[in-house]
């Protein structure tokens, strides 16, 4: 908490920027409908071994990694397998591991089974530069989300229709939540006291 | 060309643009030819009554079918989701609050939901806690659909039910303030627990609401439902059917009144909504109307879980027993608004050191939150709420992402608006129940 310096902390209180912690493949069975739900993609996705790089279940969730280049198919058969249904995809956001990944964004889709009632999350690593496969194709409702994950982390989507900004002016520069953008700021007077900006606050010196 | 003070014209390269202030649309559309000059480009916002807030729409007309919608978005944008990655996870509680301002306890109990998953806490929220988390959910539906149903009827033209909206909204703020010292964005769920308890002043209030507004609803419906105005502008306005909104992701009330009842207080139950018996209210006509009788209905179902709510409450503790993550002050409303109790103050100032250290690392330095992600979801007044959390092991979110039901919503205006004309795009976008403070975030 005290004179910590050099450890990129933004909150003054010492936190340490620790590395994103290891990724572990989870063991079979993975527990509840995770099972089935991978097994009914292996049969109707034979080429699954080549697409998933790795299956984590964590805090009763399953995340499968899947290759950038195969995420449109593997949307694909999620959407129109009988035995997945996974009619409606949630929310495509994204992560920025700078640091800890050299793949460093993450996408995630947060994909809905109305018909069995289950979720899956499909995450998708690429490093800064390489554009990944839009899913508009198969979900389009992912066409504002994916505009989203442009403005904010300046990911391309590859065939998507409209890639442009959206919540930011079209002659911003930068990606304002990757983590090597500040937040800026200025200092604001409370009370005859000024309180300088939230990432220049309290470094106890 | 005609020239009028209150449409100036210039000629651009795409052609003629005219700047209009309001109340001079002959002196524009005289001066247009009709058989040369028949598409027109009306920007509308983001400044107007009747767009829900700062949306703009881009449309582009032909006498008055609209022929294309390009909704333009982004004018609220705060950067909450950077935001939160500044404070400690407690702290969280007050950004999120305000992204969605008519829906603010949903967006918290989401948030809490989320974050108490990360920790894996989530069993031991207290009975009590999740009990007035649900309670206060649904009073915030309810006053959300009633803000829809005001809002909607001032621009369909039914101004009178503009006023009974908020009027009876203002009893549900009420009993907010009471609790938690605010009448909107209230901050009042946090990860753990809950602010504060729930007075027995706010529990009388509830019921005396739970009194008032069932005839209240038979007079919106005697004075809407019955109207022919009403409608003609909503029947058959502005229609999506199932294969429409799950391709476009949309849910919610708008989902429901295509006749999918999926709800997810009801499909995947949270926050303990599996041991309350309400329906879930659904149409089959797709349109504007229909999603006007769910929301009515929903407020009815609403009301029964509040009930049903308020006979469960049993007094008990509000914060989970884990000292380490628990608020370790009692909150208590002063003058100057929520702070911590006299006797928390001088408990840790004047006898007990270890108290002071306790409540200064937990206060300024937060609880550390395992490594992780989770996606929780609820159900939020406009559809699924989602939130993304993501912790890399410290004491602020590494990210927090919304999965924002208006955000989501908005891209169904185009696909019911094109093709039908300029006052069925009213119609639709109000149904849809865009909160552009949710949306942009």
């Amino acid at each position: 908490m005290f004179g910590v310096t050099g450890t990129g902390d933004v909150s003054g209180f010492g936190r340490l920027v620790r590395p994103r912690p290891a990724v572990f493949d989870s063991p079979r069975p993975y527990g509840g409908y995770f099972d089935d739900v991978y097994d009914a993609l292996e049969e109707a996705y034979p080429a699954l071994s080549e697409a998933i790089e790795r299956v984590v279940v964590d805090r009763a969730e399953l995340t499968l990694h899947i290759r950038p280049e195969r995420i449109t198919d593997i949307c694909q058969v999620m959407r129109d397998d009988e035995s997945l249904r996974f009619e409606l995809c949630s929310s495509v956001d994204a992560v920025d591991y700078l640091g800890s990944d050299e793949r460093r964004f993450h996408i995630a889709y947060q994909l809905t089974s109305m018909t069995y009632r289950r979720r899956v999350r499909l995450e998708v690593a690429v490093p800064d530069g390489v554009a990944v496969p839009s899913v508009t194709g198969v979900y389009p409702t992912a066409d504002w989300q994916e505009r989203e994950v442009y403005d904010m982390f300046g990911v391309v989507f590859a065939g998507h229709p409209n890639l442009t900004r959206i919540l930011m002016p079209d002659d911003w520069e930068g990606h304002p939540q990757r983590k090597d953008y500040p937040l800026g700021g200025v200092p604001v007077e409370y009370k005859g006291a000024e309180i300088p900006p939230p990432d220049q606050r309290r470094v106890y010196q | 060309m005609t020239t009028s003070e209150y449409a100036s014209a210039r000629e651009t390269t795409e052609g003629r643009v005219f700047t209009v202030t309001g109340g001079d649309w002959d002196s524009v559309t005289s001066s247009i030819d009709p058989l040369s000059n028949e598409k027109i480009v009306v920007n509308m916002g983001p400044q107007h009554p009747s767009t829900h807030g700062v949306l703009r729409l881009v449309l582009e007309l032909e006498g008055e079918t609209v022929t294309e919608v390009r909704p333009v978005i982004g004018y609220l944008h705060t950067g909450i989701e950077k935001n939160l990655e500044y404070r400690t996870w407690t702290q969280g509680v007050t950004f999120v609050t305000r992204m969605d301002y008519l829906s603010n306890m949903s967006n918290e109990a989401a948030y809490c939901l989320a974050v108490e998953k990360l920790l894996g806490i989530t069993d031991q929220i207290t009975e009590r806690a999740s009990t007035i988390r649900v309670m206060f959910m649904e009073l915030q539906r309810i006053a959300s659909h009633l803000v829809w149903l005001a809002t909607t009827g001032m621009e369909l033209g039914a101004i009178s039910m503009m006023l009974y909206g908020f009027r009876e909204r203002e009893y549900i703020l009420d009993i907010f303030e009471e609790t938690s010292g605010l009448r909107m964005n209230n901050g009042y769920i946090r990860p753990g627990g809950l602010a504060q308890d729930l007075p027995d002043s706010a529990v009388k209030k509830i019921r005396d609401f739970l009194a008032y507004l069932p005839k209240k609803l038979k007079e919106y419906e005697a004075m809407l439902s019955g109207q022919v105005i009403w409608q003609k502008r909503t029947q058959g306005v502005a229609v999506l059917d199932v294969t429409g909104c799950l391709s476009l992701g949309i849910t919610g009330p708008v989902l429901r009144a295509a006749g999918l009842p999926w709800d997810l207080r009801k499909t995947m139950p949270y926050a303990g909504y599996e041991n309350y018996e309400f329906d879930v209210p659904t149409a089959t006509t797709a349109d504007v109307w229909g999603r006007y009788l769910v929301r009515l209905a929903e407020i009815k179902e609403s009301l029964k879980i509040v009930e049903q709510a308020l006979d469960r409450l049993r007094p008990g503790p509000i914060w989970i027993e884990d000292k380490k993550i628990a608020w370790p002050a009692q909150l208590a409303l002063g003058v100057d608004g929520l702070g911590n109790s006299l006797e928390h103050v001088a408990k840790i100032m004047g006898q007990s050191m270890e108290s002071l250290i306790h409540h200064f690392k937990l206060v300024t330095e937060g609880f550390r939150v395992p490594p992780g992600q989770v996606y929780v979801a609820v159900e939020h007044p406009r559809g699924e709420l989602g939130v993304h959390a993501v912790s890399d092991g410290g004491t602020h979110p590494y990210r927090v992402h919304y999965r924002e039901p208006s955000f989501v919503n908005l891209q169904a205006i185009p696909a019911m608006a094109e093709g039908a004309l300029l006052a069925d795009v009213i119609a639709g976008g109000a149904s849809l129940d865009p909160v552009m403070g949710g949306c942009d975030r």
